[in-house]
């Protein structure tokens, strides 16, 4: 049992753990999906639903179902095969219900599956031994501060699209070099807290 | 007659020939992380130190080569709907006996390595191969494909490892090489924004070294 705080964990894993900044995941979606505000913005959006979601529903799979058969080993292809059934499951309901929302977030959920944030938060869930709360509380917090850091990204990219970068940086390595920056910024977040 | 047989039948006997070939791209040419940019996250998170860039280095080798074997072996039987699911299983097969071992042989490095081996089922790298490779090439010939993107993988993670072990902590897999008294250690490279900038950086000397086609992103 983890004796965190719930406000602990949840500015924890927004500012100072950042799961992009800090534990460096989700860097495939992050690099592709950063370069328009607008795509960030729904990426993001469904990251959060499905990670809060997921990092639930896998709690409750891990410690009533695997745990008691004693399964733990199974615990990877079990997780990642719940998140691709969730996202599927959410696709076609959000498709039948809502068809607005279908076509804002519809292209990013299959994106959602091999986004290793999910699956890594999932991982993290278990290592730290989370309850419940907290494990809804963290899936929800590290959701939004991938958010936050796409949404950064974003920002400072359509600015980027004026200036002269040299040319065998161009692409990528400018990217690496804005989002290594951006993590020494949150890095001064740490200080605030200790969170583990 | 499906997607994957149309596709096989230009790839049909060249596994002789292309078995260089398929090693110089995976190693140089079209190296994963450098040039294709994919299965970046583990490459940064884990190279804090060389001892964890090699053991994940090895990881991705074994796991890469295996499923992109076993996946081409039974690419002729899998309907194309269910591949998708088929590949992942797969890879989380492999990923977990890898995790057993190491838990089994070398408990300390599976606690330093922590979730990034599970991670291994999300890296692109791997779905990468078995999508754009392995589906339409005979086994052995995807087997090679498979170790040379393993190995190229392996290659960077070495080398940033390296630089960032160096830098950070004036040691190379644990020896102090810079001893104390003259280098100030720098805890910039150990922790994340380090893996950026050498990344970064790495990219950048590739690029200038050997300027590939140009691309269209900003």
């Amino acid at each position: 049992m983890n004796p965190t705080p719930l406000w602990v964990i949840f500015v924890g894993s927004l500012f100072t753990n950042n799961i992009l900044l800090a534990s460096l995941l989700g860097m495939c979606s992050f690099l592709v999906c950063s370069s328009k505000v607008d795509t960030a913005l729904g990426l993001s959006a469904a990251v959060v639903f499905v990670m809060t979601c997921t990092t639930a529903l896998n709690y409750l799979i891990y410690y009533f179902v695997l745990i008691p058969l004693q399964l733990e080993f199974l615990s990877f292809v079990v997780f990642i095969s719940v998140i691709a059934a969730f996202v599927q499951f959410v696709e076609m309901f959000v498709e039948r219900f809502s068809p607005k929302l279908y076509y804002a977030l519809g292209i990013f959920l299959p994106l959602i599956t091999v986004n290793c944030a999910i699956l890594g938060a999932v991982l993290f869930m278990v290592i730290r031994k989370y309850n419940f709360v907290q494990s809804a509380t963290f899936g929800f917090s590290a959701g939004l501060g991938w958010g936050l850091a796409i949404l950064l990204m974003a920002g400072l990219r359509e600015k980027m699209g004026y200036s002269n970068v040299p040319v065998p940086l161009r692409g990528v390595g400018i990217l690496m070099l804005v989002t290594g920056v951006i993590a020494m910024t949150f890095m001064g977040f740490a200080g605030m807290l200790n969170v583990q | 007659m499906t997607a994957t047989n149309r596709v096989s039948v230009t790839c049909v006997g060249c596994a002789g020939s292309k078995c260089r070939e398929t090693i110089r791209a995976g190693v140089h040419t079209n190296n994963p992380i450098l040039v294709q940019v994919i299965g970046i996250c583990s490459a940064l998170a884990v190279t804090s130190k060389l001892e964890t860039a090699l053991v994940m280095g090895i990881a991705l080798i074994l796991t890469a080569t295996l499923s992109c074997f076993f996946m081409s072996l039974i690419r002729n039987i899998t309907p194309p709907r269910i591949r998708m699911i088929v590949e992942i299983a797969l890879i989380s097969v492999f990923v977990i006996c890898f995790d057993q071992i190491l838990k089994a042989v070398y408990w300390d490095m599976s606690k330093q390595l922590g979730p990034y081996v599970g991670l291994i089922i999300t890296n692109c790298i791997l779905m990468g191969r078995l999508e754009g490779f392995a589906l339409q090439n005979p086994p052995l010939l995807s087997l090679v494909d498979g170790f040379a993107n393993g190995l190229g993988y392996a290659l960077v993670l070495a080398i940033v490892g390296c630089v960032r072990e160096l830098v950070g902590s004036g040691s190379l897999l644990g020896f102090a090489i810079l001893p104390e008294s003259v280098y100030q250690t720098n805890l910039l490279f150990v922790l994340a924004p380090g893996a950026f900038f050498t990344m970064g950086l790495l990219i950048w000397i590739v690029n200038a070294a050997s300027p590939p086609k140009p691309e269209k992103k900003p």
